[in-house]
């Protein structure tokens, strides 16, 4: 579905990605899992298009690389970002709504307030007065509503508590059977991973470490990857 | 203020209090439109004022026109003049942005310079097309009287028909930006364009069709300034230093905000130039405003939300 060749991405001078090749199939759920500072968000950045990237990113069978954030998300790319960036004025509903633009679909498709009912309550709210977990849930049904077909998500458990993060692990399975789409997500919580994870790459300083998959992921050198 | 009674006062306070309030309309519509482009786009349109001069002639060849086609055109074609006014300084701000201001996001000081380069420009033009010498629009009969409220109160009908207009506009405004899906676009952009543009919305289309909307209001600020005085080259270009005030005053982020500041300092103006030269009334009104922004910076309204 989503597929890049060789992407490499910098501030400046300095190169932060250093020619990534990895893809995400149908149906699919990749971790991207990294310790602090190892080039997630960057990554991420660069695959929704608001950071500069060359190499290639191909999404289906068209080339996106030179594309607007925006045009990505009209094809079927959609990102949830690291610290949520709900946009705080605006009510729930507007939340959401903005995301359906990149549809043309005039009202919020009930399955998402089905995901989040607590959304459904507060809809009226404004965003910016919702708690930290509430707007992760917010910017995730802001990015189901634009209707995508591969959702990123950079470190939806960073600020969140265990208990939650088990629901939201749960809601996350639930949004891919009932969408069917592929999620990348990146992770520092290998246990969240593991519950979502059909296949993992684990990034070093902006190069891939190593890559493992289905019941052959080893939890152990995992962790020490994560650990310092 | 002695030598005066207190009836007399009174008159004074309301008329001026009127005559306030089609200075009032001027400011708001100028400063809504100013509010929203730099809310949207963070950009301060030195030009703004011309935007309002070109509405003003354009209003001003409406009615040359009408003129020539008789009595009845000349009672009907306000509407007509403030549609025209409106579309004109739209289509304008449309082109500008595309040809100019687009290329210049995140340098404000460079749009701060090629903003005002641009208003020397079409003041240029406007003295090149209409001549140095100020134009005065005939106004329609039904517009020339005044209401008498008492024996010293008198209503200029003009003054109440800009007020409706204003209200109106300011309220289909309000209904776009605050109740249509494109006004949810407009305002998710404002609040943080990199995002906006990741959640799928088209930030340019929106950046273009906004600051277009901002100058076509402009517009109608010079259809309304053509019932107060006569129009010039120059006309709008001096009301872009109270256009500021107005939206800094109201905080730039809230509408309501630039609604009361555009009251408050119109009228401050307006009546207190009464008893003081016009000149000292501004300068009082402008030392108030310094002294209120030293203690409330982010302005008289700011919006109740954790960021
Ligand atoms: N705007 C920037 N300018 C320069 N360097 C940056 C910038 N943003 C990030 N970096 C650097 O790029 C590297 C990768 O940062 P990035 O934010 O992608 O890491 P991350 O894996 O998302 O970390 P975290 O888990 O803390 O979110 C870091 O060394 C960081 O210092
Ligand atoms: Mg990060």
């Amino acid at each position: 579905m989503l597929h890049t060749r060789d992407i490499r991405v910098s501030y400046g001078m300095s190169e932060v990605i250093h020619g990534l090749s990895f893809g995400v199939g149908n149906n699919e759920t990749l971790a991207i899992m990294g310790r602090n500072g190892m080039g997630k968000t960057t990554l991420f950045k660069a695959l929704i298009g608001i950071l500069p990237a060359s190499g290639t990113i191909q999404f289906g069978t068209e080339e996106i690389i030179r594309r607007q954030p925006f045009e990505r998300v009209k094809r079927g790319l959609a990102y949830v970002p690291q610290g949520r960036l709900v946009f705080g004025t605006l009510s729930v509903e507007e939340n959401i709504s903005a995301g359906l633009e990149a549809t043309g679909r005039r009202s919020v498709p009930t399955d998402i307030y089905d995901l989040f009912p607590v959304l459904h309550d507060m809809r009226r709210r404004k965003a910016g007065n919702l708690s930290g977990g509430q707007q992760q849930q917010l910017a995730i049904a802001r990015a189901l509503a634009t209707d995508p077909k591969v959702l990123l998500l950079d470190e939806p458990t960073e600020g969140i508590q265990p208990s939650i993060i088990k629901d939201l692990a749960r809601t996350l399975n639930e949004i891919k059977r009932i969408r069917k789409i592929s999620i990348v997500v990146s992770e520092q919580v290998l246990s969240f991973a593991s519950d979502i994870a059909d296949r993992m790459i684990v990034l070093d300083k902006g190069h891939i470490a190593f890559e493992t998959a289905g019941d052959e992921i080893d939890a152990a050198r995992i962790s020490r990857h994560l650990t310092v | 203020m002695s030598g005066f009674t207190t009836q007399e006062l009174f008159a004074i306070f309301a008329m001026q209090g009127f005559s306030g309030l089609s200075l009032f309309c001027v400011f708001l519509l100028m400063a809504l439109g100013l509010a929203i482009i730099f809310g949207q786009m963070g950009v301060i349109n030195m030009a703004h004022g011309e935007f309002m001069t070109l509405g003003a002639y354009l209003t001003y060849l409406v009615s040359v026109q009408a003129a020539t086609l008789g009595e009845w055109a000349l009672d009907a074609y306000f509407p007509v003049a403030i549609a025209v006014a409106f579309l004109g300084a739209f289509m304008l701000g449309y082109l500008v942005e595309r040809f100019m201001i687009r290329h210049l996001y995140q340098r404000p000081l460079d749009t701060l310079l090629a903003t005002w380069g641009l208003g020397l420009i079409l003041q240029q033009l406007f003295r090149s097309i209409f001549g140095p010498r100020e134009k005065t629009v005939t106004m329609p009969d039904w517009l020339l009287g005044s209401y008498s409220a008492t024996d010293m109160i008198d209503i200029p009908l003009n003054g109440l028909f800009i007020l409706a207009i204003t209200i109106l506009l300011s309220v289909a405004l309000l209904v776009l930006l605050y109740r249509s899906r494109w006004g949810t676009k407009v305002r998710a952009t404002t609040q943080n364009r990199t995002m906006a543009n990741a959640a799928g919305i088209n930030t340019d289309r929106v950046d273009r069709l906004t600051f277009a909307l901002g100058c076509g209001t402009a517009g109608v600020a010079g259809a309304a300034f053509t019932t107060i005085a006569s129009t010039g080259p120059t006309s709008g270009g001096q009301y872009i230093v109270d256009t500021f005030l107005v939206v800094v005053f109201g905080g730039a982020a809230s509408l309501f905000g630039t609604i009361v500041s555009a009251f408050g300092i119109a009228q401050s103006q307006s009546i207190l130039s009464f008893f003081w030269s016009g000149s000292m009334a501004k300068v009082f009104t402008l030392l108030t405003v310094v002294v209120i922004l030293m203690f409330r910076p982010q302005g008289l309204f700011a919006s109740k939300v954790r960021r």
